[in-house]
């Protein structure tokens, strides 16, 4: 069993007075500024971190949903604008990709005792970034309105297909499934999610030739157009909140959303009389008869810049390791799903949890990946509104994606 | 002025616009015309919380340095991202007239490649909006005019209230109004009696909601021009003209059109070249299934996990060779105008 989920099931209880109101962080002198994204557990993380600040040791946070366009300008200048970017399996490649970060391994020996083994992300045998909370879309779904149809609990996309032809022949819902399959970084996720559970490869092994076209890639294309045959006809323009909401509205039997958003769907704010009780949290389904979760996993973790001095990157790895302690997780069980040590999964985890379990794969990390997400996200678009067949749309996303790796130098 | 003086006194002007307009031009069109270094690839172990340790190609990054360090600017690529399938896509382009089978699959292929399909809904916004919004901003500028002095204050406000408001904000307000939930959407519902009608599914009706917005927000800015130019139509030229009996219609028609027309030149000039530059709507409405534009595309290289400034170059070079390519006719309308009065 993997090291994860060894944790994930353990148990241990540390009760080291939750809240930390006073933080000794142990931090002597130097300049913490973090870059981070914008949700609520990276919110929670800076502010942990925050409270490393004293007379001799600084310490800011921006929190932006434009963080992925700020981070390479701002590790590139020489001091860089940032000590320490906040990053997850995509995220990081770019960084990688231009050199700006720097290898942590000395930081972990030294400050890094209440870190695990498997939060540290290595790459080329040194440890680049620290994962502290993991992230995958799973299975939100109805309970009362499948056991009213009288289906079990769905593990595939083909029993989704065959619960949702059910739930509205019995009329109980006339959209019964919803996806988050917006043009743009939203859809081609989807397509990702869903080639992922095949088990085939994006690209041809060590290199940046594309290799989706083929059975995979065109299965997958069928399982998202059937899908969208019992969605509201609107489907190409819902995000994650968008069908979040209708969800809440109580529109949706079932839908596969983010792990991260199922703290906020128990919460319940908003929410239509009767949704979230009758709610579960499953693992995501496998795609044509495979045995693959047929969605990606994320971790997100801290790096630190490269450009900038010792004394500060040693204040940072510290601020940040007290960011994401132990005491802080303990106090803050259900707002992510954390990797770090003591934590208990609680009801919002368990899709993430299963997911993990099942043997998901992560998000690729090669560095022309972003490459075909962008393809994907706007080739895509006119296979989903019904304009062209599917092996139309593999070839437009192969010629747009060639066309953007020869610019990008891979090809 | 003798020139030296005329010189010296436009100097100021001409150096913040070589600064700031003519550099910058000059920076995108170079970048336009590289593109990165070819990736040195190298196979490592990467270990991830997830899925354990996996080989993985990275870039060589120490390599990658050393070629950055001898041409910064990338690999020279002439005209290439020019003629890619992301931009003019000439081979692609090539392809299709070589072999297809009739008119209608030449146009349905050409439309499926990017560029092609971002200037086809640039351009019909440029031409319907444009010429509509003018026509409806001179209609509320005659209304307006016609006003007695306590409520035209207030009217003018309200006229103006689409153009002080955001794009951005402005099209997602309408956004939420056409949703099958919001007014706009659920009464179209109702006078249609289809439950199942929506705005934002078909492309013909996302084009007609985006064009719709795009009069909206465009129609305030010829309303303040028209009716700024109203203000010094001369009064007695109109007084002779009602003693002639002429009609009102008969006095718009050929005494305040014909006052108005170079002020109508002007606006036509602006108007297209804001419309030609159309963005805020397709992001507010979500509509990038169904409609792109030329800055869509720019935006959309630039916003992904991987930048392409080449590609975003080429892009915006192209938006600009299409404004100037728009705006002849009326320069050059303009300039034989300005010669005719010199003589």
């Amino acid at each position: 069993m993997k090291p994860f989920f060894m944790l994930a099931v353990s148990t241990v209880a540390l009760a080291l007075g939750a809240g930390a109101a006073y933080a000794e962080c142990g931090i002597e002198a130097g300049s913490v500024r973090i870059l981070s994204n914008d949700f609520e557990a990276l919110r929670l993380v800076n502010k942990t971190a925050e409270e490393c600040a004293s007379d001799s040791v600084t310490v800011t946070a921006n929190a932006t949903a434009e963080h992925k366009n700020l981070q390479v300008p701002a590790l590139s200048i020489n001091p860089a604008e940032y000590t320490v970017a906040v990053v997850a399996n995509n995220s990081i490649v770019p960084l990688m990709n231009d050199d700006l970060i720097r290898p942590l391994d000395d930081l972990v020996a030294e400050y890094g005792a209440s870190l695990q083994p498997n939060q540290l992300i290595k790459i080329d045998g040194k440890t680049m970034a620290v994962a502290f909370m993991g992230n995958a879309q799973h299975l939100f779904y109805r309970k009362d309105i499948l056991d009213k149809a009288g289906i079990a609990e769905p593990k595939s996309y083909e029993d989704i297909l065959a619960a949702a032809e059910k739930i509205k022949a019995d009329g109980l819902m006339e959209y019964p499934l919803a996806a988050s399959d917006k043009p743009g970084w939203d859809l081609a996720a989807e397509f990702v999610n869903a080639y992922l559970g095949t088990g085939g490869e994006f690209f041809a092994p060590g290199s940046a030739e594309l290799a989706i076209d083929n059975e995979n890639g065109m299965k997958v294309l069928e399982t998202m157009k059937a899908l969208t045959a019992y969605m509201d006809p609107d489907y190409l323009t819902f995000d994650a909140n968008g069908i979040q909401a209708e969800y809440k509205a109580g529109k949706v039997a079932m839908m596969v959303q983010w792990g991260s958003l199922a703290g906020d769907m128990l919460k319940g704010e908003g929410a239509a009389e009767g949704v979230v009780e009758n709610t579960v949290m499953a693992g995501a389904p496998t795609i044509g008869g495979g045995t693959v979760p047929a969605v990606a996993l994320w971790w997100d973790g801290f790096t630190i810049a490269k450009n900038i001095s010792d004394e500060d990157a040693a204040a940072s790895f510290q601020a940040m390791v007290h960011g994401i302690s132990p005491e802080m997780v303990a106090a803050n069980p259900t707002v992510a799903t954390w990797l770090v040590e003591g934590y208990e999964p609680g009801p919002n985890a368990v899709g993430v949890i299963a997911t993990a379990n099942a043997g998901a794969r992560a998000y690729p990390m090669q560095p022309y990946m972003g490459l075909l997400h962008t393809a994907l996200s706007s080739e895509l678009a006119e296979y989903m509104a019904g304009k062209e067949d599917a092996t139309q749309a593999l070839a437009d996303v192969k010629a747009a994606y060639d066309t953007a790796a020869k610019e990008g130098g891979y090809l | 002025m003798p020139h030296k003086t005329f010189f010296a006194f436009i100097l100021p002007s001409l150096i913040a616009m070589a600064l700031f307009i003519a550099l910058p031009i000059v920076s995108v069109v170079v970048q336009s015309f590289h593109v990165e270094h070819g990736r040195i690839l190298v196979e490592v172990e990467s270990c991830q919380p997830f899925g354990g340790c996996t080989k993985e190609t990275r870039v060589d990054t120490a390599a990658m340095a050393e070629l950055k360090a001898e041409q910064p600017m990338g690999q020279f690529n002439g005209f290439g991202t020019y003629l890619n399938r992301g931009h003019l896509a000439v081979n692609e382009i090539g392809a299709i007239l070589a072999n297809n089978t009739g008119f209608g699959d030449i146009v349905t292929r050409i439309y499926n490649l990017p560029f092609y399909k971002a200037l086809s809904f640039t351009l019909v916004f440029c031409f319907v909006v444009t010429p509509l919004a003018m026509a409806l901003g001179f209609a509320i500028a005659l209304a307006v005019n016609t006003l007695p002095k306590v409520t035209k204050g207030p009217v003018i406000f309200f006229s103006l209230l689409p153009m002080i408001i955001t794009p951005l904000i402005g099209s997602l307000i309408l956004y939420w109004m056409i949703q099958p939930n919001g007014i706009i959407g659920a009464t179209l519902r109702h006078v249609f009696n289809d439950p199942t009608l929506s705005l934002r599914q078909s492309p013909a009706l996302t084009w007609f909601s985006l064009l719709f917005y795009g009069v909206w927000t465009n129609a305030p800015f010829s309303f303040v021009v028209f009716y700024a130019g109203l203000q010094t139509v001369p009064a007695d030229t109109l007084e002779s003209a009602m003693i002639d009996g002429a009609s009102r219609w008969e006095r718009i028609r050929y005494i305040v059109i014909p006052h108005l027309a170079p002020l109508a030149t002007f606006v036509a000039l602006v108007q297209l070249m804001d419309n030609f530059r159309v963005f805020e709507p397709i992001v507010g409405f979500s509509a990038e299934a169904n409609a792109t534009s030329l800055s869509w595309m720019i935006f959309n290289d630039l916003a992904g996990d991987a930048q392409l400034f080449g590609s975003a170059g080429a892009t915006s070079v192209l938006t600009i060779i299409g404004v100037v390519i728009l705006l002849t006719p009326v320069l050059i309308r303009t300039w034989r105008e300005f010669n005719h009065k010199v003589v």
